[in-house]
């Protein structure tokens, strides 16, 4: 949702990544401002996860140029904990499994570190179970995923759905979720779709990494990107969604050749 | 703290000590004439004496062991005092003589306060009514009629007891360590359940160290008669120091029919600093003999200290339908070296063992995992499940596993499994996503790793364990 007085929530200007001597992210530019939701496509390999993983803070991947601006923090200068507790959330593409450890316990050390360091009242373990069973509610899972290890042995779906219910715990400022929609089946896409809009506000923004039209039918994205080759090649709104998954990536490729072609 | 306590903890130790120490002590090195010293210091009965010299004697032709994976530099067995009148330790007069960083590192294992004072040396009873608390507790035991004290006072008061059952589990000549012990043990403990008795509550070493301080060569025989059982608690998770580098224990178990003995041990001695200087040698020998029909044995550890350590609680199945279990945590951290395991000996027909084993290593740590399962040519049906696993934290340390499997039966099921595993930089990155810092990651991921021991321990124990196990990790990330 597009509105006058939204704030801006992150702005990343000619940022490159490289990891492992390879250039990775060539010079991305993004605005998101709260209330909006954006949808980022392209090709596989074309850097789409990169650019969440170095949003969130990833290790692995050096930052060589550009800035980015979060929520007015340069967030450059903040480690991946410090950006989680800053209300940066990324729901993985491929979330890890961390066998022996409760989903629950797990749930509860990641929200009541993030809520201590907003200042906030931590709960305790019953307190949370209660907390926790409602918004599973939301998103229409079974309680039992509490008392299993982390992802451990999920459904690929499964392992989405859990991560968005951290989402629903964390209530971060912006989330990016990684292809949440692949490994969903049409009855989980929409419970999940309808978790994230009823999470959507008018105070944080959502960044929709996908590669079908399907969940942009259910969450309506405000502002759709193509990636290719690490930078982003085409901004469009939410119809340009709709002309890609009509004439594919080359039918863009065409048609800014031509762009190019005229204004040369 | 309160005015009045306050005052109580300033005054000065009451009950000074004065001792002619020259002639306490034994002069460095060991021979036959140390022995004799000491078993007639101690008032031993003259069977006790042979059972040391006996022992010595098979020392002397024994040569140290250098089959495990440990290095350490040799030890020099003629300079160490091998006899010291019990005295009681140097105490201080109050805590607040005692070294802050101890007492910061008690606070964060949760260390209950009376305990801390005792373990920081401090006159325990000048600050707490300790001592009553060990006596009610003396008290409820010999109301059943358990025994539980020294095997020096045990030595005096059940002489014969002692005798029957003193190294019939790990012989006087079962290895050099062991030898070592046999010939000049002076401390440990005793601990006898009578028939049918089923012990109250968990027999636990904090009540008697109090009293005595930990020896070097330690000894500690345990016996379940019929039908008894008993759940034994040996150490603590605060960091134990000694001035002794090398400890050699020997513990016996002995259940006999329809007796049951879970024994269980958190180990956090000295380990040295980052470079190892000053840790404590820690070799021991632990054997439990289920000796009769449908008994069992059962060890549960939490090692967690020592610059090196030594040890396979091992389970000799003699009866009929016994049952031997072996549950280990060993962590090891900085240059800390552990080689740790266990032996399931099966004699008796339906015999049963089970062995988990989670080791974990951090920094430039090396832990190895020893396991032997024999099946001899008469235990019919028996049962062996094993299963290894190694957890490393960073990538400059190692594990090992050695199975050892020798079957003479064939009816018997041996199943083993292994695996390790590496706490990976996703893992960590995925914690870290969710606001969570490296250190509590990896504790996190290291106490799931151990879930399956921890629920063995009693209660208590478990709660210490893991929060020993975080604080023992600290650091070794990032
Ligand atoms: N750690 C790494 N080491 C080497 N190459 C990497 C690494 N991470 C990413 N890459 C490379 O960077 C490119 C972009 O990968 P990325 O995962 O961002 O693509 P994507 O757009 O998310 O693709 P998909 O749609 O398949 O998920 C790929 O060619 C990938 O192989
Ligand atoms: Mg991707």
């Amino acid at each position: 949702m597009i509105s006058q007085n939204s704030q801006t929530i992150l702005n990343v200007q000619n940022l490159h990544a490289n990891t492992q001597n390879t250039e990775i992210l060539k010079g991305i530019n993004l605005t998101v401002k709260s209330g909006e939701i954006h949808a980022i496509m392209g090709l596989n390999g074309s850097g789409k996860s990169t650019l969440a993983k170095v949003l969130a803070g990833h290790p692995d991947y050096e930052i060589t140029q550009g800035s980015i601006q979060f929520d007015q923090q340069d967030l450059l200068a903040l480690d991946s904990e410090e950006r989680a507790q800053a209300g940066v959330f990324l729901a993985f593409q491929y979330p890890i499994e961390i066998p022996g450890v409760a989903n629950s316990q797990f749930l509860r050390l990641a929200y009541n570190t993030i809520q201590s360091k907003r200042g906030n009242d931590e709960l305790d373990p019953l307190e949370f179970d209660d907390f926790v069973r409602e918004k599973m509610k939301l998103l229409e899972m079974n309680p039992d995923f509490l008392d299993r290890s982390v992802n451990e042995g999920f459904s690929g779906g499964e392992k989405k759905r859990n991560e968005i219910l951290q989402m629903a715990l964390l209530e971060p400022k912006l989330g990016v979720l990684d292809e949440t929609d692949s490994g969903l089946d049409i009855d989980a896409l929409k419970i999940v779709a309808k978790g994230v809009n009823h999470l959507s506000n008018e105070h944080n923004a959502m960044i929709l990494i996908t590669h079908y039209q399907r969940l942009l039918d259910h969450i309506v994205p405000d502002y759709v990107h193509v990636m290719e080759s690490g930078r982003i090649i085409k901004t469009g709104g939410k119809e340009l969604a709709l002309e890609l998954e009509k004439h594919g990536y080359d039918w863009l490729h065409d048609n800014l050749q031509n762009n190019a072609g005229a204004t040369a | 703290m309160s005015a009045a306590l306050q005052n109580l903890v300033n005054q000065p130790y009451k009950h000074g000590f004065v001792t002619d120490i020259e002639s306490e002590i034994a002069p460095k090195g060991l021979n036959e004439d140390t022995i004799r010293l000491i078993s007639s210091k101690k008032n031993e009965p003259e069977w006790l004496l042979d059972f040391r010299l006996n022992a010595y004697r098979k020392w002397l032709t024994m040569s140290e062991p250098d089959w495990q994976n440990v290095h350490y530099p040799k030890i020099d067995f003629q300079e160490i005092s091998y006899y010291a009148a019990p005295k009681p330790k140097e105490k201080l007069a109050s805590m607040d003589e005692v070294d802050p960083e101890l007492l910061r590192t008690f606070e964060k294992l949760g260390v209950p306060m009376h305990e801390r004072a005792a373990l920081a040396g401090v006159a325990v009873d000048v600050v707490f009514d300790s001592v009553s608390v060990a006596t009610t507790y003396k008290e409820k035991l010999s109301e059943v009629g358990i025994i539980f004290c020294s095997i020096s006072e045990a030595l005096q008061e059940y002489p014969e007891l002692v005798k029957q059952y003193l190294g019939t589990v790990v012989p006087v000549g079962d290895n050099f360590f062991a030898a070592l012990n046999s010939a000049v043990f002076t401390d440990g403990s005793f601990c006898f359940i009578p028939k049918g008795v089923k012990c109250p509550m968990d027999l636990s070493t904090y009540f008697r160290i109090n009293t005595e301080g930990s020896g070097q060569f330690e000894r500690t025989l345990v016996i379940a008669e019929e039908g008894a059982s008993v759940s034994y608690l040996e150490g603590c998770t605060a960091p134990q120091f000694d001035t002794n580098q090398l400890h050699a224990a020997v513990v016996e178990l002995v259940a006999l029919d329809n007796a049951d003995i879970k024994y269980s041990t958190v180990q956090n001695w000295y380990a040295g600093d980052e470079n190892g200087v000053g840790g404590i040698f820690n070799f021991v020998t632990k054997r439990g003999l289920a000796k009769g029909v449908n008994s069992r044995i059962s060890w549960t550890q939490v090692e967690t200290g020592s610059a090196i350590t030594w040890k396979y609680p091992s389970c000799i199945l003699r009866g009929d339908n016994s049952v031997g279990e072996f549950y280990s945590v060993a962590l090891t951290n900085n240059l800390q070296q552990a080689d740790t395991g266990t032996k399931m000996i099966h004699l008796g027909k339906n015999t049963r063992s089970t062995i988990i084993s989670k080791g974990i290593s951090a920094g430039k740590s090396n832990s190895s995992y020893r396991g032997l399962v024999r099946v001899a040519p008469g235990a019919q049906n028996a049962r062996n499940f094993s299963q290894c696993d190694s957890m490393l934290v960073g990538d400059k340390c190692g594990a090992h596993t050695f199975p050892y499997i020798q079957v003479n039966n064939n009816t018997a099921k041996v199943e083993h499994e292994a695996s390790t595993s590496k706490i990976g930089e996703d893992q960590l990155f995925y914690f870290a996503q969710r606001g969570i810092d490296a250190e509590e990651a990896v504790s996190m991921i290291v106490n799931g790793f151990c879930k399956e021991v921890f629920q063995q321990l009693p209660m208590e124990f478990a709660v210490e364990a893991t929060k020993l196990l975080s604080f023992k990790l600290e650091g070794s990330v990032g």
